[in-house]
Parts: structure tokens; C-alpha cells; sequence
């Protein structure tokens, strides 16, 4: 798409990034090349067994290593033993018991990263290696004994609405598998702990989503209060969920208290795949009843997302699962049953999409499998059945964000189809791409559809409310926020708002940390909304104070005075004045907290207003198939999504492609392969994931109608493009080869087998 | 580390000391860790992500994959020696510029494997620019702005060399 430049870097401009120069030239600071004087390196210590009990420990080796300077354990731990973001469930160090492969046994801090690899190497560790629960269908039918004290079962929840005993002519039913993905964002975690002189408190620069939910987790482990502990954010290589739970913030804080130096620890590869938790894998079963007109009459489903040993955030996904059953669609009657369960298996959490990923992959097999059985195009079937702004989804919520889905799937079928395939293509545009193994005769062209609806910010009477303060003074705004920048580009949204607002150029914004209010997760498609409505909010109270100090100087009533670009108007008279000159001399400053409405808990029937809004994404891909090798190349993908607003085109293009490519990965590449409890492929060689010849052509269109909710009519854009594009992709799949596929990333095998 | 060890290395054209280093440490290490030269990244330390490429006498190499200490003799060039002048080159100015860069984290990689590729060929189709990345992995972009920026500065070479 074209993007058009605006002569000021307002709402609706495709204003560039502040940190975009630094970060070319290399001279941006990421958390990882952070420096202090005198600094330690920190390492941990992590268990190569899934499921045992520790017998004894013996650090003493470690300890004799010259250059080591503490080394610590469970036993060191002076707060809560554990934490965890909705149940405390997860040790900072094991202490008695391992429950997945990875997990943290102790910690040492030393002169240099290959001195803590010896001293690790040097610790001595005797397990009592146990039978590792890995089915989470174990889990359920109560098998095998409880794992953890919570027990096998994270949460169960159920979803009855409607006539449970409704049925039609045509049913159509199929298990989806999803493979474990990892967010592998580029920027490993790493964090530089500094301690007070004193001793008394720590200061932490870390690459995280959300300051503050870390702050309260580390301060309760450390044993001290919270405002001992201030977190500053490091510069952050992407997170995409992988950084919403904690994972060497504790250990890192607790090695400099200990040792009164700075301390800092980053993790290889390797370690962060066992260092942050996954996208649950997930089995779905659906049953969907359907008039002959392939109207859908009812839904059953059975969803079983494994959470692995550590709840993290998994009931919250689980909630996402079940309550997406249905889609963009209308469905009168439903019943679904689903659980998060504990196994030894990785842990599993967050990642973009968080649920709803899982189901939309398992509900557009089902339309897909609806049309088949009806006759009816796969478009015009998802058409006849779109939900629409006011109609009830299975919880009893009424839908009452704007849902243009009728738009999304239309636009995007509007988008040309890519050229076919000539006779004599360049062998890199062949599947299979730079290993040149492709043969043209075995290639076969398949077309797919995924449309999906995605719930933005947290949910079940969750208030992740955000915070953000204004300061206008001399004519310069800076702003405050602890909205962590993951990329997504909030750094440019933020000034962007201002300069609308308050008609003033130069806008910055102070360091992220915490010395201002939280301003919740960067998650869950919730930043633009929720502190952009902080911006916002802030800056129009700013505006109003300088309103009336205007207005009183001028002899003009406030309430009549707008701004017009980047003067003050009188918006029913003559009177203009520039901003620049009205605020001369002049400082004014404002906090404003973002709430967004409040949300209610699912009752035990899975009933209740849990949402606070949704957006929507229609995807249609294109595949070239080599049905001999099982190769597959994304050809193109078109895409039409419902933003609510464009605040900056190139952000939300950024985003689209983005998150496209994340989707491409989990549909044809990207698997954590687990066997029993032990991941097989922790490293960039073996997992593999999209790159420059993997990108398919992206044709996007996005559809504008703005959400009155919204505080500027706009809805979060980061999730909508990962979720319906993976069953997109593997729908072309099976149009290709003409053999069902049901799951997620396939592999060669399920192509030519 | 007890090891000591000293060497020298010639960083985008400067003789840099390294010493008391631990002979097993990679370049990657040493640039960021010691010179302190922070632009070039480490996502993989196992030459699969390209964000740590620098040039070794002009050739585009995974630095993380070479141990510091055998490259002293060469010429080695990272990011931080692409403007000494603290101004931009035109492939850092198209990343800003397109979009190209949202986390930043792969960018450092990338300018260095442009500007390589550019270098040897000043034309390069579509093809050749996808393979010529292809070793630097991007999580974020999925590469849409990151192909822009390489087709704009192509097309501004181009019309000013006309
Ligand atoms: S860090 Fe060197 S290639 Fe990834
Ligand atoms: S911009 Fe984040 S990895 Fe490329």
C-alpha cells in the first residue's frame, strides 16, 4: 500500500519512530547491552529432567571456582517461595521437586559468563527421576497422581447456552491438533540489577510487557515492600507474550542484593526457550449442526489446551478458547467443555492471539468442512453466517462492538488474486525456496479462507486500567508512561497524540518505569486503547487548564476555543492565537487513569459479559504445493481488517505483515517439539521460523468504521493479523492436495502420507 | 577468568587492545562486551539469526560465529563504522524511513547485510534481495517494510546515478 505523508506527525500520519535512528545505527540500548561498573554475571541452573525429586544439592564446587561470587538456591529466597500472574503456583527455585524440563535450581553470579558456565557445570544435583505426566488427557481422567499441589486440572469451564438438545441436518464434526509455538522474539530476556548502597532496595532494568505486575511479583519474592523495588524498562527486542510472566527478574535482584554488585543476566537461545513459556498446544473437537442453507444451528466442542507445569496464564486462555468457539458467527445453542491442564510439559501462557489462535483454527476447519457438506461456497457460507453489533454470542454477552465482518471477508475477496504460476518460475519462488528442491510438474496451486474475532484487553472483571501524565511547558509537552515499547510502537502513538490534542510539535516522553502509575500489559491488543486513552485523557485536561488560562487572558469563554492545527481558536469567533504563544511561560501538568468498563466473571455455564470488546480479520491465502516433497510456499496472502481508526498507516501495516508472518510460521514451520516432557528443538537450527524468502506478497485493506468504546474510535491491531491467517494457510493447503488436514504447523508428512 | 590473554583487533579502521580476555570468547562477545560496540546482536550465537553480522575484509560474516582472537589481522567493520559522522547512510535513513524497523533488534543485522549485498550488486532483483536476507531472521516486520526500504534505496542509487 502507499503511504502518504501529512505535513505534521499527527493522529492519522504515518509518523516515524524516536527510537528508529538510534536503533540503525546500532546505538539504541537493548536490556542485553546494558553496562555497570564493576558488574557480576548471573547464570542459572536449570533441571535437564521433566519430572523428579531433588535429593540433595551440593553447591561446593561452584563455590571453589575463582571469579564466583554467590551462588544461591531455594533456601536463599527471602519473601514468598513462589509467584505467578493470576495463581502463585511457580517456584522461584525448585526446591524439592522439578516439573518440567528447564525449570530454575539455583543461580550464581561470577567475574564472567564462562566462569558461571563452570560453576554451573560444578553444581551437583541428585534427582530421583519420576514418571512425567505428558498427556494432558491424563489430567483430566485423574490417572495420574497430582503433579503439583493445585492438582492436574488448571481450570475446567464450561460453556450450555441455548437448546442443548437442538439439532439439524447437517452435522459436520473433526479434531484440530495445534502444535506449541514459541514467540521467539529476537531480544533474549536479560536484565541489569542494581542494588542500593544500602542494601535496602534494588533497581531493575528489564525487558518486560508490564513493569509494575513484575515489580509486585518481585518485591513479594524479595521480601521487601514495592517501593523498594523500581523497575526501569531495559530496551526490549520484541515479547509477543514471551515477557508477560516473570522469569530471571527474581533471580537477577536476588544475586545482587546477595552480592551488593550489579548483576547482570541474559539468557543464550537455548535457555530462553526453557525460560519463558509457549503458546499451549491445543486438541479441539467440534460438532457443528447446520440447516441445508448451511445456517449453523448448533456448536459442541471439547477444547483440552495443555498449560504444562505451571499455570502462568493459562485459565485466562482457556477462557479465551471456550468463549471463542463460535467465531464471527452467529450460534444460537452451544456446549462446550473445556480445560487447561498441568502436565510436565513445558509451561505455557501468552502469546499473540492468547486462545483464540487455537479455536479459530479448529472453527474454520469446521466452516470449511460446513461448506463441503452443503455445497456452499466457502465465502458465502461464512457470509450466511456472520455475527453482527447487537446479537448474543454463547456467553449471553451482547456483541456491541462494531463487527464489519461482512466488510472483511467482501475486501478481502476484492483483493486480485497473485498471477499464476509461469511455466518456467525462478527456482527461489518454488516451495522449498533456497534448498532448490522442487520440481514445477509436482506443484499444485490451493486457495483458503479464514475470517476470525478477537477480544481486546483482559477480561472476566479483570481492570488493567493505564496510566499517563501531560506536561506542557513552554510550548513542549513531555509525557509520562509505563506502557512497556515492545516495537509495537507506542513511542510513536504517544507523541503522535499529543501533537493532536494540544497542537504542539515537540512532544517527548520521559524513561518507562515506575515512577508513574502502571499502565497494564503490552498485551491483548490493549496499548492503543488503553494508554492511548491515558494520552489522551491526559493531554485533554492539559488542553482544558490552558483553555481557561486563555480564555481568561482574552477575555473569551474556554468552552468555545478548539485548536486548529497548531493554533488556539475561538471555534464561533475571530480570535486565533498560536499555541506556541498562548502557552509561553506557562506549565501545566496532568495524570489521567484509563479504565475501560467493567467486565464480569463467567458463571459455571460459561455465561456472562467477560468481554470488552472485539475486532475482527477476514485472510485468503494463496499456496503452491509440492504434493511429491510436501513443500509448501505461500504464494499471497489478502487480508482486510477491521482497525476501527488508522492513527499511523505505516504502525498498523508494520503490524499486519508482522503478525502475518507469525501465522505463516505456526501453519506450515513452527513446532516445539515435546516428547515425553523433553523439548527436542531449543534453538534457531532446528525450530525453524519465516524468513525474507518465506514472506509471502501481503495485500491489505483496512476498514475504517470507528468504536464509539474506543477513546479515539480505534481498536488494537497487533493480534487480528496472526489468528484467522493460520487456518487460511492450511485450508489453501487441503484445497491444493485435496486430502483434510487438521492440524497445525503441517508437515511434510501430512501432505504426502 | 584466569586466562590472559592480549591481543589487538582493527575495528572499522581503529586499533583496539583487547586484553586479559579468556582466548574462547567470539568476536560478537568481544566487540560488544569489551570494545564496547554494542550494535552488533546476539539472538542465536549459532550463526541461524544474522544480527550480529559484521564484515571481515569485506566478507559478511556471522560474528558470533568467530572466535575473536583469529580475526586479529583483518579488517573488521560493524555498524557503528558505517557513519562515523553520526549521520545516516541511505539504507539506515530508508529502515526509518519505510518503516522497516519496529523492535529494532534484527535492524543492526540487516543494514549491515544490505549494504553488503548493495555493495556487490547494485541491481538486484526481487529474488536475489530475498535470498541475500534470508539469513536474517526478523520477527517483526515480517519483512514487508524491510523489502521497501531495500527497493527505495535501490531506486534512489539508481535515478541519481542517471
Ligand atoms: S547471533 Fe550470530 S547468527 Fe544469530
Ligand atoms: S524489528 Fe524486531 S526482530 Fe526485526
Amino acid at each position: 500500500m502507499t503511504i502518504t505523508k501529512t505535513h505534521r506527525d499527527v493522529l492519522g500520519a504515518s509518523a516515524l519512530r524516536p527510537d528508529g535512528v538510534a536503533k540503525v545505527q546500532g546505538d539504541f540500548s537493548f536490556s542485553s547491552d546494558l553496562h555497570a561498573e564493576n558488574m557480576l554475571w548471573g547464570a542459572t541452573l536449570r533441571s535437564p529432567h521433566p519430572y523428579a525429586r531433588i535429593i540433595s544439592i551440593d553447591l561446593s564446587g561452584a563455590w571453589k571456582i575463582a571469579g564466583v561470587e554467590c551462588v544461591i538456591t531455594a533456601d536463599d529466597v527471602p519473601g514468598q517461595l513462589t509467584y505467578g500472574l493470576i495463581s502463585e503456583d511457580q517456584p522461584v527455585f525448585a526446591k524439592d521437586v522439578v516439573r518440567y524440563m528447564g525449570e530454575p535450581i539455583a543461580a550464581v553470579a561470577a567475574d564472567h559468563p564462562e566462569t558461571c558456565r563452570r560453576a554451573l557445570a560444578a553444581i551437583k544435583v541428585e534427582y530421583e527421576i519420576l514418571e512425567p505426566l505428558t498427556d494432558p488427557e491424563r489430567a483430566i481422567d485423574g490417572s495420574h497422581p497430582d503433579i503439583h499441589p493445585d492438582g492436574n486440572i488448571i481450570r475446567h469451564q464450561r460453556i450450555v447456552s441455548g437448546d442443548i438438545t437442538a439439532t439439524a441436518p447437517i452435522v459436520v464434526e473433526g479434531t484440530y491438533d495445534i502444535g506449541m509455538q514459541d514467540q521467539a522474539f529476537l531480544g533474549t530476556e536479560s536484565a541489569l540489577a542494581l542494588p542500593d548502597h544500602d542494601g535496602s532496595g534494588i533497581e531493575v532494568f528489564v525487558a518486560t510487557q508490564w513493569l509494575h505486575e513484575d515489580r509486585k511479583q518481585m518485591a513479594k519474592c524479595l521480601g521487601l515492600p514495592e517501593e523498594k523495588v523500581r523497575l526501569v524498562l531495559g530496551g526490549v527486542g520484541g515479547a509477543f507474550g514471551a515477557r508477560e510472566d516473570i522469569s530471571l527478574q527474581v533471580h537477577t535482584a536476588l544475586l545482587a542484593l546477595r552480592t551488593g554488585r550489579p548483576v547482570k543476566m541474559q539468557y543464550g537461545r537455548e535457555e530462553s526457550f526453557f525460560g519463558h513459556v509457549h503458546r499451549h498446544p491445543a486438541q479441539i473437537w467440534m460438532r457443528h449442526h447446520a440447516t441445508e442453507d448451511g445456517r449453523i444451528v448448533k456448536i459442541e466442542a471439547r477444547m483440552v489446551f495443555d498449560g504444562g507445569a505451571y499455570s502462568s496464564t493459562s485459565s485466562a486462555v482457556l477462557i479465551n478458547g471456550v468463549t471463542h468457539t463460535q467465531g464471527p458467527y452467529q450460534c444460537p445453542n452451544a456446549v462446550v467443555d473445556g480445560y487447561a491442564t498441568r502436565t510436565n510439559n513445558p509451561p505455557c501462557g501468552a502469546m499473540r492471539g492468547f486462545g483464540v489462535v487455537q479455536a479459530c483454527f479448529a472453527h474454520e476447519g469446521q466452516m470449511d468442512k460446513l461448506a463441503v457438506a452443503t455445497g456452499i461456497d466457502e465465502v458465502e457460507i461464512r457470509l450466511r453466517n456472520i455475527i453482527h453489533t447487537g446479537d448474543t454470542m454463547i456467553t449471553g454477552q451482547v456483541l456491541e462492538s462494531v463487527a464489519p465482518v461482512e466488510r472483511c471477508i467482501r475486501e478481502t475477496a476484492a483483493l486480485p488474486l497473485p498471477a499464476e504460476m509461469s511455466s518456467h518460475p525462478h527456482e527461489l519462488d518454488l516451495p522449498g525456496g533456497s534448498g532448490r528442491t522442487a520440481d514445477r510438474r509436482h506443484i499444485v496451486r490451493g486457495i483458503g479462507w479464514g475470517v476470525s474475532m478477537k477480544n481486546l484487553m483482559y477480561s472476566e472483571g479483570f481492570d488493567d486500567y493505564s496510566t499517563a501524565r501531560c506536561t506542557l511547558t513552554n510550548g513542549k509537552v513531555e509525557l509520562k508512561f509505563a506502557t512497556s515499547e515492545v516495537g509495537q510502537g507506542f513511542v510513536t502513538l504517544a507523541p503522535q497524540i499529543a501533537r493532536s490534542i494540544l497542537g504542539v510539535d515537540d512532544v517527548t516522553y520521559d524513561t518507562i518505569d515506575t515512577q508513574i502509575g502502571s499502565a497494564g500489559s503490552t498485551s491483548a491488543s490493549r496499548q492503543t486503547w488503553m494508554s492511548g486513552g491515558a494520552v489522551d485523557g491526559a493531554c485533554r485536561l492539559v488542553r482544558e487548564r490552558l483553555f481557561e488560562h486563555v480564555g481568561a487572558l482574552h477575555g473569551v469563554d474556554p468552552l468555545r476555543l478548539g485548536i486548529d492545527d497548531t493554533d488556539i481558536i475561538d471555534t464561533i469567533g475571530d480570535f486565533r492565537i498560536s499555541v506556541q504563544e498562548a502557552c509561553a511561560d506557562l506549565s501545566i501538568s496532568e495524570t489521567f487513569e484509563y479504565h475501560h468498563r467493567p467486565t464480569e466473571d463467567l458463571d459455571e455455564n460459561g455465561q456472562g459479559n467477560c468481554h470488552v470488546a472485539f475486532a475482527f480479520v477476514a485472510h485468503r491465502a494463496v499456496v503452491d504445493v509440492d504434493i511429491e516433497l510436501g513443500l509448501v510456499k505461500v504464494v499471497q496472502i489478502a487480508t482486510a481488517q477491521d482497525v476501527g481508526r488508522v492513527l499511523n498507516p505505516m504502525s498498523v501495516v508494520g503490524q499486519i505483515e508482522g503478525g502475518i508472518a507469525q501465522g505463516l510460521g505456526l501453519a506450515v514451520m513452527e513446532e516445539i517439539i515435546v516428547k515425553d516432557g523433553k523439548v527436542r528443538n531449543p534453538s534457531f537450527t532446528d525450530y525453524l521460523l519465516p524468513t525474507a524468502l518465506d514472506a509471502p506478497q501481503v495485500l491489505i485493506s483496512m476498514i475504517e468504521e470507528p468504536d464509539p468504546q474506543a477513546p479515539m474510535g480505534a481498536k488494537g491491531v497487533g493480534e487480528a493479523p496472526c489468528i484467522s491467517v493460520t487456518p487460511a494457510i492450511v485450508a489453501a493447503i487441503r484445497n491444493a492436495i485435496g486430502k483434510p488436514i487438521d492440524r497445525c504447523p503441517v508437515r511434510p508428512q501430512d501432505i504426502c502420507f | 577468568m584466569s586466562q590472559h590473554e592480549y591481543y589487538s583487533l582493527t575495528v572499522n579502521g581503529e586499533q583496539h587492545p583487547v586484553q586479559d580476555a579468556w582466548i574462547g570468547e567470539s568476536l560478537l562477545y568481544v566487540l560488544r562486551e569489551r570494545l564496547g560496540l554494542p550494535g552488533s546482536k546476539g539472538a542465536c550465537e549459532q550463526g541461524e539469526c544474522g544480527s550480529c553480522t559484521v564484515y571481515i575484509d569485506n566478507a559478511a560474516v556471522c560474528s558470533c560465529l568467530v572466535m575473536a582472537a583469529t580475526a586479529v589481522g583483518s579488517q573488521i567493520a560493524t555498524v557503528e563504522g558505517l557513519n562515523t559522522d553520526g549521520s545516516l547512510t541511505d539504507v539506515q535513513q530508508a529502515f526509518v524511513t519505510e518503516g522497516a524497523v519496529q523492535c529494532g533488534f534484527c535492524t543492526p543485522g540487516l543494514v549491515m547485510a544490505v549494504h553488503h549485498l548493495l555493495d556487490h550488486n547494485d541491481s538486484p532483483n526481487e529474488q536475489e534481495v530475498k535470498e541475500a536476507l534470508s539469513g536474517n531472521i526478523c520477527r517483526c516486520t515480517g519483512y514487508g517494510r524491510i523489502f521497501a526500504a531495500v527497493e527505495s534505496v535501490i531506486s534512489v542509487r539508481k535515478s541519481s546515478a542517471s
